[in-house]
């Protein structure tokens, strides 16, 4: 590559690209269409970005670029590991297809305040990059804050009490777990192991009781709330006043997946993925792992919400990495890896075709949903490809993430994970499916409806094709990339791979 | 130039006392404001060359009048209070140029210039007691910023501060009486009131720790707890930062009671040290517990709240409850942590301070109520409001944040692993009293009041935005707040030298 290029000036590019989007997109204020071509340039400019930096990360290169020591432990630095440039990968190229679909959907629906919501999306992002590249737990844990403090005026973005309260519980859990119990672990990280960098193998001493070793996992656990464990789940369904962009990029993949990323960073270089094997202390989080994803799934099947529904499958999604992660066997790990990129295609299809069905339909409810495929059909395409990625059925991504979990586990003997995997597994299909039935096949007098329906398209007042094109074309891409993900899994593999290489 | 550079400690005294003078001789309020700004430009000026000596070439001594101590007073300047003249002076020469309309919109036309009169009197007890190496002197001033706060206080239209300012007077006085009565016995035992001659007299005595020293130390502790307001030693607080005039608030919670912290720096650790102060009575576990009492019980009475400007003043008390809980620590991670938090704390209450003086300079109200969708009509001002306040919730990329890594470390290092979750789990605390103005502010529609409020004139909106960016700087940049505090830690921590 040449010389203007460098890896490491790419590094610090990928993290700066959205924030001096956010400082440029308010000059814009009273030019909206500038102001979309701000977000649009930046995002285009950070996917690439970040796609240059994949080839040089699978080919061995790893960088760091230490920035400054603020205090004695306390020091900023950024640094390429292939699980880090997983993570920016797919939210890096997401951000792109989500800011397509950002404005048909503001637009569509009339939003206010614009200007501070693409502000407000820059930010996160950029904390999103510095949490996918920080070297250390220290320059993680100030984009992590920054990544919550910066998503919370998305989350109240509606301003009405609904929103207000949601913004309350968002704040309370997310930024309480981090302070009372995150911070706590990185100190005692940072005054054991004397370091708080992140090391292939774990940084941890080797004299570290088992009992101790469990506590301190708990408290990285319950303290990454952004992973959304039981009982610390609760603000994710809450955010979901959020408008629906919002909820799909942030809270189906940035947010979220910045908790479970951390988690496993946590695991595989604060602990050490053989020393937390061979201490045992990491068996009670198989359990907890477990439980939210059976309980998640229960609670998901009695919504009737569609984008609750979706915030539900997501915490009992994200507690799949977290158990695959707690499996302890290098092939688990890969498995949560390729779970992060599978699940983020798949649930932001998912979210962009709740959101389009808000926008053209005004349809918030499952039970409204009758024969909106007759209507929608490249959304509820979509919407079924989104469905079996959640399921975990070939052709989609989402099956391979599952493949590796339970050979991790069946390799071990470890038969809880895989008793949780097909039950979740059943309940994914219960959820979903009805869904893509109802919408397709509907009951029969309702299909004569529909199709009377179609004919007389213009007469009723309710009447709505398709949601805005920018939305279908998101939706459109991220269904098509949770199949080609499926048939080409190469470079989420690959680093999935690399990331266990000390 | 030169022949002035000798006389720097003493100029940081006198100028702001002939301006106190001169201001009360002017009628209109605005050249009275041009005055102190004038002083209150220059003051940054000496203290950073006075801080400049002391990081060059150690500390430094004047004697006044040329009688050398322990006869005649002595101001001496060492690393820490090189740190607080600077401190002072430069939040005071930050805001000043914020008075003139806040001042002008608060205080009647006929009391301006005694406004300013007053300020620069105080300014000058402040810089006073900070500067001295008098045990005797620092009284004196600390009567001076007493008295001219006092003014300061009732000069506010609204009735309610006069009864706040009396009620600041009594307990003031109180303060002053148990500081002169601890200076008295440190007399008797000693026969000297220089600051260095004292700590050395008691050297020898030290062992034995006698009865008149141990009751020294207890009037003054609980004389200048009173001054900074420890709880629960705090009740005159609330009310005289509510009903003062915004600036005049803004000004003391960002300076007064950080001097009357350091003075208790001074006492515990250069006066009597650590071997007196803390081992011989119960000090130090009874201002742990004061503090940690200060930092959930101010914090709650915040939440409950519904006058912002009453709010943050709580906020305040816990605040110092931070502070204090550094120096109970007396360790070298905990105590830079309560110096390096005084100096942060002061950055960003003085901006958050500021900007409710500039919602009553467009709306003439800080209820919260009132405050209903401000921040879409006061953006610029309320995002200072927002990163000054995510400074208190002491969010990483904060000045806050720093103290509080400090503090932490230092409990740690002194095992006590409770003490780190009550910390944190008290800017939880902040998170809801900030979160709650955030809430109003910026989530609810504008009405009322706050319909056609808009961005103060730029005078006022700098200073404000400027203290807000320092909240962040100070947040990266840390050799100038923590840096120097910790030497200055370093050197409390070794002892009389």
């Amino acid at each position: 590559m040449s010389a203007p290029f460098e890896p490491d000036i790419l590094m610090l590019l990928a993290i700066g690209i959205p924030f001096a989007a956010a400082a440029l997109i308010p000059l814009f204020h009273c030019w909206p269409n500038l102001r979309e071509l701000v977000t649009l340039t930046a995002a285009a400019a950070l996917a690439a970005v970040v796609w240059c930096l994949v080839g040089p990360v699978l080919d061995g290169v790893r960088l760091e670029r230490h920035l400054m020591e603020i205090v004695p432990g306390f020091v900023l630095a950024f640094a390429i590991e292939p699980l880090g440039m997983l993570f920016a990968l797919v939210a890096g190229s997401l951000w792109l297809v989500n800011s397509i679909y950002s404005i048909g959907y503001m637009r569509a629906n009339g939003e206010p305040r614009q200007t501070s919501y693409y502000v407000c999306f820059a930010v996160a992002l950029g904390a999103t990059m510095g949490i996918a590249f920080a070297k250390n737990l220290v320059t993680l844990f100030l984009f992590y804050e920054l990544l919550t403090l910066s998503t919370y005026p998305l989350v109240v973005h509606k301003a009405n009490e609904e929103a207000i309260r949601a913004g309350r519980t968002y704040l309370v859990l997310l930024l309480g777990s981090s302070m009372v119990l995150l911070l706590p672990a990185i100190f005692a990280t940072w005054l054991l192991a004397g370091t708080t960098d992140f090391r292939a193998g774990g940084i941890l001493p080797a004299e570290l009781s088992g009992t101790l070793m469990a506590a301190l996992l708990a408290l990285y656990v319950f303290g990454i709330g952004k992973a959304a464990v039981m009982p610390l789940h609760f603000w994710l369904p809450a955010a979901m006043v959020a408008p629906t962009p919002v909820s799909a990029l942030l809270h189906a993949v940035a947010v979220v997946k910045a908790g479970v990323f951390s988690i496993l960073k946590v695991i595989v270089a604060v602990f050490g993925v053989e020393r937390l094997a061979s201490s045992g202390a990491a068996t009670w989080l198989v359990w907890v792992a477990g439980f939210t994803v059976i309980t998640a799934s229960l609670i998901a099947l009695r919504q009737d919400n569609l984008k609750k529904r979706l915030a539900y499958s997501t915490v009992s999604q994200l507690s799949y990495v977290i158990l695959a992660a707690a499996i302890l066997t290098p092939i688990s790990v890969i498995g949560a890896a390729l779970h992060i990129a599978a699940h983020a295609v798949a649930k932001i299809t998912l979210f962009f075709c709740a959101g389009a069905i808000y926008t053209a339909a005004h349809k918030t409810e499952v039970s409204e949903l009758d024969c909106i495929g007759y209507r929608m059909p490249w959304t509820m395409a979509a919407f079924a490809v989104g469905a079996l990625g959640m399921i975990g059925l070939p052709p989609t991504a989402g099956f391979l993430g599952k493949w590796f979990i339970l050979s991790g586990a069946t390799q071990t003997d470890q038969w809880v994970p895989v008793a949780v995997i097909i039950l979740s597994t059943v309940l994914n299909a219960g959820y979903f499916l009805p869904i893509v039935v109802r919408a397709f096949f509907p009951a029969a007098e309702l299909r004569a409806h529909a199709a009377g329906a179609a004919v007389a398209r213009h007469t009723h007042e309710a009447e709505h094709g398709e949601a805005p094109w920018p939305m279908v074309l998101a939706l459109l891409a991220t269904a098509v990339a949770t199949l080609v993900l499926f048939f080409v899994p190469d470079i989420p593999l690959g680093l999935s791979n690399a990331m266990l290489v000390r | 130039m030169r022949a002035i550079m000798p006389h720097l400690p003493a100029l940081q005294v006198v100028v702001p006392l002939i301006g106190a003078l001169l201001s009360a001789l002017l009628r209109r309020g605005t050249t009275a404001w041009a005055l102190a700004l004038l002083v209150s430009w220059t003051m940054p000026l000496i203290a950073a060359s006075l801080l400049l000596q002391v990081l060059t070439s150690g500390p430094t001594s004047y004697h006044l009048g040329g009688w050398a101590p322990p006869w005649g007073i002595e101001y001496r300047v060492d690393l820490l209070n090189a740190f607080i003249l600077l401190l002072v002076s430069g939040v005071a020469a930050v805001m000043m140029p914020f008075a003139r309309r806040s001042v002008a919109a608060e205080v009647d036309q006929d009391k301006q210039s005694w406004f300013y009169s007053m300020y620069l009197l105080c300014l000058a007890g402040l810089l006073g007691i900070t500067v001295t190496g008098d045990a005797f002197n620092i009284f004196v001033f600390l009567e001076i910023s007493s008295l001219s706060t006092y003014v300061l206080i009732a000069l506010g239209r609204d009735r309610r501060a006069l009864v706040a300012a009396y009620q600041y007077l009594i307990m003031g006085t109180i303060g002053a009486t148990f500081y002169v009565i601890g200076i008295g016995l440190l007399y008797l035992v000693t026969g000297s009131l220089n600051i260095l001659d004292i700590a050395e007299r008691l050297g020898p005595a030290a062992a034995q720790s006698s009865r008149p020293i141990l009751a020294a130390l207890a009037f003054l502790t609980v004389g200048i707890s009173l001054k900074l307001a420890l709880f629960p030693l705090h009740v005159w607080l609330p009310n005289a930062y509510a009903y003062a005039p915004s600036f005049a608030t803004a000004f003391l919670a960002a300076t007064a009671t950080k001097v009357a912290i350091y003075v208790l720096l001074r006492l515990f650790f250069s006066v009597f040290g650590i071997a007196i102060s803390f081992e011989h009575l119960p000090v130090s576990e009874v201002m742990l517990a004061l503090s940690v009492a200060a930092m959930f019980i101010a914090s709650l009475l915040a939440i409950f709240e519904q006058n912002v400007k009453r709010m943050l003043a709580y906020s305040s008390l816990g605040q110092i409850g931070y502070i204090t809980l550094g120096i109970s620590l007396a360790n070298e991670a905990g105590l830079t942590g309560g110096i390096v938090h005084l100096f942060n704390h002061a950055v960003m209450k003085a901006a958050l301070f500021l900007v409710l003086g500039a919602i009553v300079f467009r709306i003439g109200s800080v209820k919260l109520a009132d405050l209903a969708g401000i921040g879409r009509r006061m953006p610029l001002t309320m995002a200072a409001f927002v990163i000054a306040g995510l400074a208190i919730i002491g969010a990483p990329g904060t000045a806050g944040f720093i103290s509080k890594w400090y503090l932490a470390v230092g409990a740690f290092q002194k095992g006590w692993w409770p003490l780190v979750f009550l910390i944190l789990a008290s800017s939880m605390l902040a998170v809801v009293y900030i979160g709650r103005v955030v809430e109003v502010a910026w989530f609810r529609e504008p009405s009322g009041l706050a319909e056609k409020a808009k961005d103060p004139p730029l005078s006022m909106l700098l200073p404000v935005l400027v203290l807000a960016i320092a909240t962040i700087y100070f947040g990266f940049d840390t050799q100038a707040s923590a840096g120097i505090a910790s030497q200055a830690a370093h050197a409390l921590l070794a002892g009389i030298k």
